[in-house]
């Protein structure tokens, strides 16, 4: 039996096991929705997979029970316990056939077309709608069993016995219900058929199982849970610190009764670890899987001819980066198919064949895994580069005229910078070369690249084996000892006080070093970490320099001592030491004593030798994902009303502008009012006392409308739309405004809708507003109104606020490596609602401990304790705004990992 | 709960156990010539002085991290986060008490480490509202003893820093 065929079955078996019990709860509780998804889910699967393999009798039978569960899962047939004990049946028939395939390695002849024809009277509603049909159209399958549809369960049977017959000693239980599966469920009458279908699943499952086990081939893997890997690797890691500890202890008191056996253990330690670590390791062919087909719909997409070569599929690394590394590749190789190949006629132009080439190779290299992907397009144009870095300023021409070709090259990996011209729909989806940069450094790894202009571009991704254990080298400064993973560094150059050899020179203060012809700028470790004692005579220019690389940055660390290196358990920092971002993480040495892990990436964002200084490459790493900023340009409607101050609100807000005729104005109770679209209509004025226009005058109104409630705020006149930054400054003390902007050269003052449309009657926020220190602000809000409501609110309350419409897109931008201070979340949303987004944030991941804060419409003590439930923080109600920002300001305040 | 003592009688011996007891159990220790307690219960470990290695930048409250048995622990001083003068040079090396949070084990360090002593429930008294703040934060209560005043060390609160 081939592999493929034998992961089919263990897959099959656990699914059909699922399956029945899942089937059960169903019937009790035929309107759970989750369990209907999962079980049409599974069949699904079950029937997706067969047919790959070409097992076309499962393949039907699946076919036709997932039609009717299909029916179930869209509410158009209703759950009956004779729907559930036909697709129970046709359950039974998938394993039969199973078993029949896993005692023979094909699949058994029978003939399911009964089974099949009263699938699809199911289908067709002709079964559940009369519950009477149901024992007829079933017990329609035993009447004739003497003569036609004896092949069809005169086939399930054999192979059950066979799958028993092992498995009888042990449970003396089984032989009662096995004669159940077929047969007797088809003709006992509908509540007996339900206590048969309750007393079938427990039985036929293991024996199924156990059949397997004893008539098929043994079985070549076994599933372990990752937990239980997880374990192990931590014992074995504790295991190689322990091993490590007594190895250090021996050297020092040269016993040599001891050496033998403590040589002999610490070889099966690391035979062990490597064990344990081959358990986690998998062939990176598994994140390349999809590839293919996403470079063949690529160049569908984009008319171009893309081969792609895939070297070194078989290359192992650990499962952990693996699931790491997947995405970075697989934007890699999209933006290689976009970016770095041409159009067939471009090629053909330059001379080279029409089928552009994406080769990925992936090969050891000393501990680590080196990644290449490459392509044969057009390369990066230095010039181009140049040009774009000017434009969007973030660097200077004369810095840009001192720098290598490499140096301009790796712009690219800085944030919200695109070489493409044009927005493709490959491109541009929020994820740049910054994120991959990003996320291959989260797990210790760096990003090089290789270009030649009209040749090609091809990166490299070295990243190590396991984030388990590491190498990494002890280094001392101020007294204290450190630990620097091995990755970062290229090389250890020792500096000499006097003139021979390399030293550390200083301008202005600022430690440099010449190494061979490049000047290495240089960092003290020890003023870096505040070591150095107050009034010490200035940093004596001997001691080491740890030339560490971080991405295409080289810089020098200067340390005082350099012991050896030592293979390290990366143990994570107590959380009231995890902003201290110069650290990775912390470990226990062969001496028994704890040292810190230096991160060289947080050294060189902190020391701003990284071209990415600390803030700023945050800034525009979030600034790069998907998502409506507050800095981000905002088309603004001006007006004018009341005095000669133009005002703005955003034009999103705004549902329609409309010229009405003044008689349409009506007043009744104190209000103003308009009849609009067969409804009235608040009308609200800017300027206090209304007077109304002379009769045969027309009156401006901005129409702001949220769902069914619609309210006008008149005004003087509409002056234009623009598209402006939005920096509020200074909230307004003056209600209806949330403060003042620049606009167009002129000051203009940015209304509050919400105030306004509060003035309408309606329920809607209240004003207010306080000056906040900027704290980032994740919004997720479905109702495109209230998130231009919130959006400039929160603005003004000093929130540096990020917009998305879903739950799924809030933990996309978690997955893009986006840092929020907090989360504010709608309830109720379509896919993923807040409950969902709240467990899955809290979960696992990097937002996992942020305050969040539920938003909703309704606000009763049943909801909020579901949102407690699912990890919300507190709950607010949408309409009230200022509770909305107590909120914030108590979530923010209180450190939540305390 | 009444139904459970009816119908199981163990649980009411426990119970009973419980009283006996006079409510908790403390573990007392001194900072700067101040008695206080930490409840037994929260004490995973109680450590002679140890090897601490220093983490930069971290709070002033942290001392440091140490290796107790392969696992790593965050060692708060105690008389920096009440605000006391440091240990005078030459005192003896303080003693580690562990306590775990969140999965994750701190120490706290003190001057000497005393007995585990039951508290009476009725001596307890709560914070004066004159006493100083940084104590006051700490601090879930005074416990009067024959010849000195007890305080009663809430742990979360202490581990509440940054």
């Amino acid at each position: 039996m081939d592999d493929l065929l034998a992961d089919f079955l263990t897959e099959t078996n656990e699914g059909l096991a699922a399956l029945d019990g899942a089937l059960l709860k169903l019937e009790k509780a035929p309107d759970d929705r989750p369990t209907l998804s999962e079980i049409f889910r599974n069949v699904h699967t079950i029937k997706g997979t067969c047919g790959f393999l070409g097992l076309s009798r499962l393949e039907k039978v699946a076919h036709a029970a997932e039609n009717v569960l299909g029916k179930y899962r869209e509410g158009s047939l209703k759950v009956t316990p004779e729907g559930i004990t036909l697709i129970l049946s046709a359950l039974d028939c998938l394993k039969s056939i199973v078993a029949g395939i896993e005692s023979t390695g094909s699949e058994p002849v029978g003939d399911d077309t009964q089974l099949i024809a009263a699938l699809d009277a199911a289908w067709r509603g002709e079964l559940p709608v009369a519950p009477s049909v149901a024992p007829r159209s079933a017990s329609a399958e035993p009447e004739p069993v003497a003569a036609e549809p004896a092949p069809e369960f005169a086939e399930p049977p054999p192979p059950e016995p066979v799958a028993e017959a092992p498995a009888e000693p042990s449970p003396a239980a089984i032989p009662t219900p096995a004669p159940a599966p077929a047969p007797a469920p088809v003709p006992a009458p509908a509540p007996a058929a339900r206590v048969e279908a309750e007393a079938e699943p427990a039985a036929p499952a293991p024996a199924a199982a156990q059949g397997a086990a004893a008539t098929a081939a043994p079985p070549q893997t076994i599933r372990v849970s990752v937990d239980v890997l997880e374990d192990l690797m931590t014992l074995v890691s504790e295991l190689v610190l322990t091993r490590n500890q007594l190895l250090q202890l021996v050297r020092a008191r040269n016993d040599s009764a001891l050496t033998v056996p403590l040589q002999r253990l610490s070889h099966i330690t690391s035979e062990l670890q490597e064990g344990v670590m081959k358990t986690r390791m998998q062939p990176i062919g598994n994140a390349w899987q999809k590839l293919p087909r996403i470079v063949r719909d690529l160049a569908n997409e984009l008319g171009k001819k893309i081969e792609l070569v895939m070297k070194g599929a078989e290359t192992e690394l650990d499962r952990q980066v693996l699931e790491l590394i997947k995405d970075p590749l697989t934007h890699m190789v999209r933006n290689s198919g976009d970016h770095g190949l041409e159009t067939p006629e471009q090629r053909r132009a330059a001379g080279k064949p029409e089928v552009g080439r994406i080769t990925l190779n992936a090969y050891h290299e000393g501990g680590h895994i080196i990644i290449e992907i490459g392509d044969d397009g057009r390369g990066l144009s230095v010039e181009k580069i140049k040009a774009k870095v000017l434009s969007q300023g973030l660097t200077t021409e004369a810095e840009l005229a001192g720098m290598s070709e490499r140096e301009v090259q790796h712009f690219i990996f800085r944030a919200g910078f695109s070489t493409a011209a044009a927005i493709t729909s490959v491109s541009g989806r929020g994820v740049g070369m910054d994120v991959v940069k990003t996320n291959v450094e989260k797990i210790g790894g760096t990003i090089e690249l290789r270009s030649v202009e009209g040749k090609g571009t091809t990166f490299f991704i070295k990243i190590p084996l396991t984030l388990a254990i590491v190498s990494a080298l002890i280094v001392e400064a101020g007294g204290e000892r450190f630990a620097i993973p091995q990755i970062g560094v290229v090389e250890l150059v020792r500096a000499s006080g006097n003139s021979e050899g390399a030293q550390i020179e200083r301008i202005h203060e600022t430690p440099v070093m010449r190494l061979r012809e490049r000047l290495l700028p240089l960092v003290s470790l020890s003023r870096l970490l505040q070591l150095e004692s107050e009034g010490a005579e200035p940093a004596k220019d001997e001691g080491f320099v740890v030339v560490t690389q971080v991405g295409a940055n080289v810089f020098g660390i200067i340390v005082d001592k350099v012991f050896d290196t030592e293979e390290i358990v990366v143990k994570p920092v107590a959380p009231i030491l995890r902003h201290v971002t110069m650290f990775s993480g912390n470990t226990i040495l062969g001496d028994g004593s704890v040292i810190m892990i230096l991160d060289p990436n947080g050294i060189a964002r902190a020391t701003g030798v990284g071209a990415d200084g600390p803030s700023e490459e945050l800034a525009q790493a979030a600034a790069g994902l998907r998502g409506t900023r507050s800095s981000e340009r905002t088309a603004l409607l001006l007006f004018r009303a009341g005095d000669d101050t133009p005002k703005a609100v955003p034009l999103g807000l705004v549902a329609r502008l409309e010229d009405l005729p003044v008689e349409s104005i009506e007043h009744s109770g104190g209000k103003t009012l308009v009849q609009y679209r067969g409804k009235l209509m608040p009308l609200v004025s800017m300027s206090g006392g209304w007077v109304p226009p002379e009769s045969g005058r027309r009156q401006a109104v901005l129409v702001f409308n949220d769902r069914d409630r619609a309210m006008g705020l008149m005004v003087d006149a509409i002056l234009d739309v623009v598209e402006e930054h939005m920096n509020i400054e200074g909230a307004s003390e003056q209600p209806g405004f949330l403060g003042s902007a620049v606009i167009c050269g002129k000051v203009t003052d940015i209304i509050d809708c919400a105030w306004w449309l509060h003035q309408a009657g309606d329920d809607w926020f209240r004003q207010s507003g306080a000056a906040m220190a900027p704290k980032r602000v994740l919004l997720v809000e479905d109702s495109a109104f209230f998130r231009h409501l919130l959006v400039p609110g929160l603005t003004a309350a000093g929130y540096e606020v990020t917009a998305v419409d879903s739950g799924n897109q809030a933990l996309l931008m978690r997955e893009q490596g986006a840092i929020f201070d907090i989360i504010v979340s709608d309830i109720e949303m379509p896919d993923l609602d807040g409950l969902g987004l709240a467990r899955a944030v809290r979960e696992s991941g990097p937002w996992q401990d942020l305050p969040l804060v539920a938003l909703s419409g309704r606000v009763d003590g049943e909801r909020m304790r579901l949102a407690r439930d699912a990890g919300f923080t507190t709950y607010v109600g949408k309409s009230d705004r200022e509770a909305l920002l107590a909120s914030l300001r108590e979530c923010l305040a209180a450190p939540s990992m305390a | 709960m009444e139904t459970e003592t009816r119908s199981a009688p163990k649980a009411r011996s426990s119970a009973a156990v419980m009283t006996d007891s006079a409510a908790e159990m403390f573990l007392t220790l001194t900072v700067a010539g101040q008695l206080c307690g930490v409840p037994v219960l929260a004490v995973r470990d109680i450590l002679a002085a140890q090897a601490i290695t220093r983490v930069p930048l971290a709070p002033r409250e942290v001392a440091g991290s140490l290796n107790l048995r392969g696992r790593i622990v965050t060692a708060i001083d105690l008389r920096r986060r009440l605000g006391l003068p440091p240990r005078a040079p030459g005192a003896p090396a303080p003693m580690s008490v562990v306590v775990e949070q969140g999965g994750e084990l701190y120490s706290l360090l003190s001057d000497s480490v005393g007995e585990v002593l039951p508290l009476r429930a009725s001596g307890f008294a709560g914070n004066p509202p004159t006493l100083d703040p940084v104590w006051r934060e700490v601090s879930r209560a005074v416990h009067r003893q024959d010849d000195r005043l007890l305080i009663v060390l809430d742990v979360d609160r202490i581990l509440a820093i940054g």
